[in-house]
């Protein structure tokens, strides 16, 4: 089933040559959109399998306890902090992460939305908030200030920015709504 | 953070798992949503020679109602199905008031109640509810299926009464007997902290009268705390602004509270009683 020539073998870290005995698995997890096949030690966080494994740098490790939700990515179309799900767990379901959103000639409504409106200071909890933004705006079109707030209440602003945070995703479905119109 | 190694297996059917658990025993722990257990791992709070991944179980994550009222909520149901439920809202005002407090969104959509309730953090919401609320969780195990009264479930901090090998089905609220009414209201310093103070009331009338009365408490002991005295405060009685009073009073007495970052622990008993007023003041309830 999955390609030979696309393998890739990720369970330590850079460099970090295998050690005998320790048990991997292979998994097939479809990132945005590529279907990817890896292998991976149990213990390895999702996380680290985007960021290092498949060098996909846009999810951020902010707090690593469950707190901040820098990590958050869609697994399955659903936020889910990435810190705290293995990888493993992954296989066979799809991932999108920041990078999977747009292009940059091709932005989405979202990313749109957080250049216009000003939605960020330092950046760092970004990525998390737009793939949040974007799972909420798949299921509620046309969401009040007040479910923006209420979704992305598990994502942390370390700079404070929320307001415009806010703001930036009633821009993206404002948009959304006049590109479906 | 990484965890410390581990074996990991991700069973298809409750017989593998099982099959599993007897060969480990208590070196198996389960993974269902793992918005607590992964977090222990990377801690190294916890390090179990095994994992076992129910998430590839199929028919573990419904919540239903039995034709008697009895509601069944299985070991897969995560907390924003709960959250999103039309029957909580239409007929489990407890539990609906619940659902959206519990941790933030992003941790809504991994974890589940009765995980949570397995994880028994002192601090945990849906204990104080199903505490209020007399319902129970089915385990099955080697010598198997057995009911726990959530009130023995939780034996002490992140301690539950589920056996070597046994594994927690589904959590289980009886049937009202009578006219239900209450809540759960939570005090926290912003979304997603755990509760400064956490009430959980259940109510049921008849005839004018309180038939039965649940009145849980997070937050403010070493562990959820049944305020029984509060709730014998109200049985046998109509609800009035009386026993009302002497229910919050009593509440605010079960405390156990700890001054700390959250607030002082005679600010945490006055909150107690607060939402015990504000749990009965609501219109339904006097109404009822």
């Amino acid at each position: 089933m999955y390609n030979e020539t696309n393998t890739s073998t990720y369970s330590r870290g850079n460099g970090i040559p295998k050690e005998d005995g320790v048990d991997e698995r292979r998994i097939t997890v479809t990132v945005n959109g590529e279907r990817r096949v890896v292998e991976v030690e149990p213990r390895l966080l999702l996380a680290h399998l985007l960021r290092e494994g498949l060098a996909l740098r846009g999810t951020h490790l902010g707090c690593d306890t469950t707190n901040c939700g820098a990590c958050t990515v869609l697994v399955d179309g659903t936020p889910v902090k990435a810190c705290t799900m293995l990888a493993v767990q992954a296989d066979g379901h799809e991932v999108t992460t920041v990078e999977g959103l747009g292009t940059p000639s091709e932005l989405d409504p979202v990313q749109e939305g957080f250049t216009v409106e000003h939605g960020l200071q330092c950046g760092f909890c970004t990525p998390g908030m737009m793939l949040t933004a974007k799972a909420l705006l798949e299921r509620n079109p046309d969401p009040t200030e007040e479910d923006v707030r209420w979704a992305l209440s598990g994502n942390l602003c370390r700079c404070t920015g929320y307001q415009n945070i806010v703001k930036s995703v009633l821009w993206a479905a404002e948009k959304q709504k006049g590109a479906v119109a | 953070m990484y965890p410390s190694r581990f074996r990991y297996e991700a069973p298809r059917s409750l017989d593998e798992a099982f099959a599993l658990f007897s060969e480990l025993g208590d070196e198996a722990k389960v993974l269902a949503g793992g918005q607590s257990l992964v977090p222990l791992l990377k801690l190294r709070f916890a390090a179990p020679e095994m994992l076992v991944d129910i998430n590839g179980i199929p028919g573990l994550d419904y919540h239903r109602e039995d034709a008697d009222g009895t509601l069944h909520v299985g070991a897969l149901c995560r907390h924003v199905t709960l959250e999103r439920s039309a029957l909580l809202t239409a007929k489990h005002p407890v539990m609906a008031a619940a659902a959206p407090v519990i941790a933030d969104p992003i941790v809504r959509n991994r974890g589940t109640l009765v995980g949570s309730l397995c994880h028994a953090d002192p601090q945990g919401d849906w204990a104080s509810v199903m505490l209020a609320l007399g319902g129970h969780v089915v385990a099955v195990g080697p010598s198997g299926r057995r009911t726990i009264p959530a009130a023995d479930f939780v034996t002490g901090p992140f301690q539950n009464a589920l056996l070597p090998g046994e594994m927690a089905l589904e959590a289980v609220v009886p049937a009202p007997a009578g006219q239900l009414t209450g809540t759960y209201l939570k005090l926290e310093r912003r979304v997603g902290d755990f509760a400064t103070v956490g009430v959980a009331v259940a109510v049921e009338t008849s005839g004018g009268k309180v038939t039965r009365a649940g009145i849980a408490l997070t937050g403010v002991g070493p562990n959820n705390i049944a305020a029984t005295a509060a709730e014998q405060a109200l049985v046998g009685k109509p609800l009035s602004a009386e026993t009302v009073e002497q229910a919050a009073r009593a509440a605010a007495e079960a405390a156990m509270p700890k001054s700390d970052h959250r607030g002082s622990a005679a600010y945490k008993r006055n909150v107690v009683a607060t939402f015990v007023r504000r749990a009965l003041a609501r219109p339904e309830a006097l109404a009822a």
